[in-house]
């Protein structure tokens, strides 16, 4: 027993099982499961479970009996809070294979490169929704991102007594609007000027600026509370007034973070469907005007395809599966994005 | 990563800089921002009590249901809190385990991916948790829901008759927990990955087990982190529409019942439900239901600012 | 780091991401005009019942063929929300399940002036009643049980009410699950108001597109009830015929048979019924008779209307509300729906009756 880990004398038990004692009793485990379930015929699932909880009594009572009962809690924690990890990454594994598995039906250059325009039954494509989706988060984002960064630079650098507090207090306010309580507003808003029953892409971006404006301010917040503050001193010490030194030196040490954030909020944003369903209308044709008409967006197309399919319905389904992996890919690239921004310049400071 | 100004003793800003014209346009630019968010939310506030008044002070037997506005509520917010309740009882332990699970446990090339992974989670839009829920999620709880119903059918949660579809409480309560899981995760890893070197350390020094460190450090230390970031997922749950409207056979009974086919709505998913056909005064009273949701929002977010700032006050960190 | 460089970085990368999809972004209307000289151009919008979406759909996809330069946008809103849109000027034409009653009328006369109302019935699709049982293929049922079944008073398969009716079936002890609707839904007003007028002893709720009842299986949307109705078993539910698919569908007692739905049954009903009078000369609002028991007819079915007035404000839209209105009411655009949607194309006698309300358009 290469005994390379207990130097400091564990009470009960004296010795140590070898380094790689958990997976030993994993794999056995899996193995004497494996046997028991092809035997009785059992399924995967209760494979899993099997295994999991052989794994977890044979440790046990291993280490039980050689290193004593504090060690063998240890291990039982560790492997516990493996097997809740593995738990947890099933359901969200069988979520991503089954949008993949459905979406590819219909994942093909025509999905990508036509609209729904004249289009019955089979055929057509998302290609007016991904345009759609590209202006009304583009907007939002180019409304949230500037009143965002700049609210959370009054909250960190300049912000002070009474007023610090009460929009510090108004931004969780806004973070807990619904969803739909903002595309409401929003249309409530139009309506407002231009009459009921208006629909616009822009008053999408409204709705998804609203619930973006607190993700980015939070987000943006907690990378400038990170920034050293010798660094503003050493700014100040130079005669460099403030304003240039949070343009010059706090916002760009913080900016990898930042744009992670807006990316993350951008993220979070995207896929909303609730508020998109009462602002933007919908379409089978490109609009690429959001001030006039009607826009299409994916989350509206692939609820709407799911919701009220024409004949033959299972071209209509494949449709609203294709629109989610479409969905899906945006926010992975914008994720991917975002964490290879934060990689390449500079370090990430969340953790 | 440098101590945060948290607990820095001066607040970032305090310093003395030269004031300079520059300096005048560039702080007004930013209370100008602040303010916008006072007057968005002044905006939304004026629009949900504007629109919810008809249906407060109107008659009541004007309302849906002939009686109180209480009365069409009450089961809203019931199911609402009911299906939230039971997302932050599975999630949170889970997000907890999987925190520490890339926090202390695995190794940090698959802790990186991992918290890539949940990040995304995070990400996928909620009415493609729903379309699953309905498409797997569901057909696949029948067998277990029916099992519980005959064995454990004392309990009232598991009352039954179960139902045969799969559109139950339990199945839109399972789905809310993996929606809200990757948030409370994320919230967890960070306050873990925080906890200060030297206090794991002297814990291991000591002689303590890892489990044994992570039980006496590392959980205490991120306690309140995990409640904020628990109530920040309360509250996501809460106003989840598309998932729950999808999912949910609701039919308006109020039920601790979590696995027959009857079920309270939520508030969000009501909304999302009745909104398309409603005119007059039942858009109203929707929105007056919307109100009821976004006090419970605020509620919920507030208790955790509470808690958060006095983690603050206290030097948590 | 400069900063500047950030600036271009942050909506390349957004471009890069969204933009992914854009690469081919042609669109069928970059044709121009290629038909003849009576094709029409611009844009409206209308909004309203979801019922009619995938009716519309096809109405939208074959007049945007005929006329590349027009473009039609429809919200299916729901009828409510359609009428309202309407009468307030938001919306240029609309679809509602219900005609509309005397205040709605009184209001949607003044958005109209000083031209009159238009309400045509265009869309008329059978509800089938779909159920899921282990080995009946078969399943008869009058309007009694049928509102027992779904009121709650019968909850075993093997009720002697359901086996009195099929004697041949092997119907199981097994429990009744019934699936409605957890959404408002025109579908539920039009089923409701045929067990409110079929089956008044059993059945005492007024018809309403919200589900009256408590208990039952709830599910959104017809495609919601579908799934339902196929995953659960024992399960039955109410759904337009087209989107069943392979499920089982109960023939309806009419008289003293037993009818099964299709588009030809349903459209009977307007033989039976009669047109409300006095609403207005081009309002053309059926009251529906589910009672009738004329051989061949399906008695559970919804009718959808189009809205319009005979002015506008602008000499465009009249021309393309009317020109669509027209290829809506053609035997080509019933077609077109009838493919699309299963539905059933309006009769010969019917067309000729509307068709003035849709010429009676102004379109100078």
């Amino acid at each position: 027993m290469g005994g390379n880990v207990a130097t400091v004398p564990m009470g009960e038990g004296s010795g140590a099982l070898p380094p790689r004692a958990n997976l030993i009793c994993f794999g056995a485990s899996a193995a004497a499961s494996a046997a028991v379930s092809f035997a009785l015929g059992l399924s995967p699932f209760v494979w899993l479970v099997v295994t999991g909880a052989f794994t977890l009594a044979s440790i046990s009572i291993w280490s039980m009996m050689v290193e004593g009962r504090r060690r063998a809690l240890d291990r039982v924690a560790t492997i516990v809070i493996a097997e809740i990890f593995v738990l947890a990454l099933v359901p969200l594994l069988s979520l991503v294979y089954t949008v993949v598995n459905e979406g590819l039906a219909r994942f093909d250059s025509e999905f990508l490169t036509t609209s729904m325009r004249n289009v019955l039954g089979d055929g057509g494509g998302a290609l007016h929704a991904a345009l759609g989706t590209f202006i009304i988060t583009a907007i939002a984002t180019a409304a949230a991102v500037p009143v965002g960064i700049l609210a959370a630079i009054y909250l960190v650098e300049y912000g002070k007594g009474r007023l610090k507090r009460a929009i510090t207090f108004f931004v969780d306010v806004m973070m807990g609007i619904p969803s739909i309580v903002a595309g409401l507003f929003a249309y409530a808003l139009f309506e407002i000027f231009f009459g009921p029953g208006i629909r616009l892409g822009v008053m999408g971006s409204v709705a998804l600026m609203v619930l973006m404006i607190p993700i980015v301010i939070r987000a943006t917040e907690e990378m400038l509370q990170v920034v050293p503050n010798a660094l503003r001193e050493a700014s100040f010490a130079l005669g460099v007034p403030k304003w240039l030194t949070i343009l010059r030196v706090v916002l760009p040490t913080a900016l990898a973070g930042i744009v992670t954030g807006v990316m993350l909020a951008i993220a979070r944003v995207i896929g909303e469907t609730a508020p998109l369903l009462v602002t933007t209308g919908s379409i089978d044709s490109v609009n690429l005007d959001p001030f006039n008409g009607r826009m299409a967006n994916l989350p509206v197309f692939v609820y709407e395809q799911y919701k009220f399919p024409g004949v033959p319905p299972e071209a209509y389904i494949e449709r609203a599966w294709a629109g989610a992996l479409l969905l899906i890919l945006i926010v992975m690239v914008l994720f991917l994005a975002a964490r290879l921004i934060a990689r390449r310049y500079g370090v990430e400071i969340r953790r | 990563m440098s101590a945060g100004p948290i607990s820095a003793p001066e607040a970032p800003g305090s310093g003395k800089a030269i004031r300079r014209p520059g300096d005048r346009v560039f702080s007004g630019l930013a209370i100008a921002a602040g303010l916008t968010i006072l007057i968005v939310l002044a905006g939304v506030a004026i629009f949900l009590i504007g629109e919810a008044w008809p249906a407060i002070t109107a008659p009541v037997s004007d309302l849906p249901d002939g009686k109180s506005l209480i009365h069409y509520i009450w089961p809203l917010v019931f199911g609402t809190l009911l299906s939230s309740t039971i997302a932050i009882i599975i999630a949170v332990p889970m997000a907890i385990a999987v925190a520490l699970f890339t926090s202390h446990i695995a190794p940090k090339a698959i802790s990186m991916s991992v918290s890539y992974l949940v990040d995304l989670l995070a990400a996928i839009p909620s009415i493609i948790y729903g379309i699953w829920g309905i498409a797997v999620l569901g057909p696949a709880s029948v067998p277990v829901t029916q099992w519980l119903s005959d064995h454990f059918g004392f309990i009232p949660f598991f009352d039954g008759p179960a139902s045969t579809t799969g559109r139950t409480m339990l199945v839109a309560g399972l789905v809310l927990a993996l929606m809200i899981l990757p948030i409370v995760c994320a919230v967890a890893r960070e306050v873990f990955q925080q906890t200060p070197k030297g206090l794991q350390e002297s814990a291991l020094a000591l002689g303590a087990t890892r489990w044994e460190m992570i039980r006496m450090v590392v959980l205490p230390f991120g306690r309140s982190a995990v409640v904020a970031g628990s109530m920040l997922g309360l509250g996501r749950a809460l106003g989840e529409t598309m998932a729950v409207t999808i999912i949910l056979s609701v039919t308006g009974t109020i039920t601790f019942d979590l696995i027959s086919s009857e079920n309270p709505s939520t508030i969000a998913a009501n909304i999302a439900l009745q909104f398309p056909e409603s005119s007059g005064l039942d858009v109203n009273v929707l929105i007056a239901t919307g109100l009821v949701l976004f006090a419970i929002t605020l509620a919920v977010n507030m208790f955790a600012r509470t808690i958060i700032s006095r983690r603050e006050a206290a030097g948590g960190r | 780091m400069n900063l500047k460089k950030w600036l271009i970085a942050i909506p390349l990368t957004l471009a890069l991401a969204l933009g992914v999809a854009a690469c081919g972004s042609s669109d069928d209307d970059s044709g121009g005009s290629s038909s003849g000289g009576e094709a029409v151009s611009g844009q409206i919008a209308g909004a309203g019942a979801s019922s009619q979406e995938a009716a519309m759909a096809a109405w939208i996809a074959g007049f945007q063929s005929d006329n590349p330069d027009a473009t039609i946008a429809y919200d299916p809103v729901g009828s409510g929300g359609g009428r309202e849109q309407f009468i307030a000027g938001g919306t240029d034409f609309g679809g509602t399940d219900s005609a509309m009653d005397e205040t709605e009328l009184a209001d949607v006369a003044k958005r109209c002036k000083p031209g009159e109302y238009i309400e045509i019935p265009v869309y008329i699709s059978p509800i089938a009643v779909p159920y899921n049982v282990d080995g009946v293929d078969n399943l008869n049922l009058s309007a009694d049980t049928l509102a027992q079944i779904f009121g709650g008073d019968i909850t075993k398969w093997n009720d002697p009410a359901i086996t009195a009716e099929n004697p041949d079936a092997d119907l199981p002890d097994q429990d009744i699950t019934v699936v409605h609707r957890s959404d408002e839904s025109g579908t539920t007003d039009n089923f409701t108001d045929y067990l409110q007028q079929a089956a008044p002893k059993f059945w005492p709720h007024e018809h309403d597109g919200v589900w009256p009842l408590k208990g039952g299986e709830a599910a959104n949307g017809t495609s919601g009830v579908i799934s339902a109705v196929n995953s659960g078993s024992g399960t039955i539910g109410y759904a337009d015929l087209s989107q069943v698919g392979d499920l089982g569908v109960a023939n309806i007692k009419v008289g003293s048979d037993y009818v099964a739905p299709s588009p030809e049954a349903a459209v009977k009903i307007f033989e039976e019924s009669k047109r409300v009078s006095n609403e207005g000369k081009y309002v053309f609002a059926y009251d529906l008779d589910r009672t009738s028991t004329a051989k061949g007819l399906y008695p559970i079915s919804l009718v959808s209307y189009e809205m319009a007035c005979t002015t506008y404000d602008k000499a465009d839209t009249a021309k393309l509300v009317k020109a669509f209105y027209s290829y809506i009411v053609s035997e080509d655009g019933q077609q077109a729906s009838a493919s699309n949607a299963g539905s059933a194309p309006i009769p010969d006698s019917l067309r000729k009756q509307i068709s003035p309300a849709v010429e009676a358009i102004q379109t100078s």
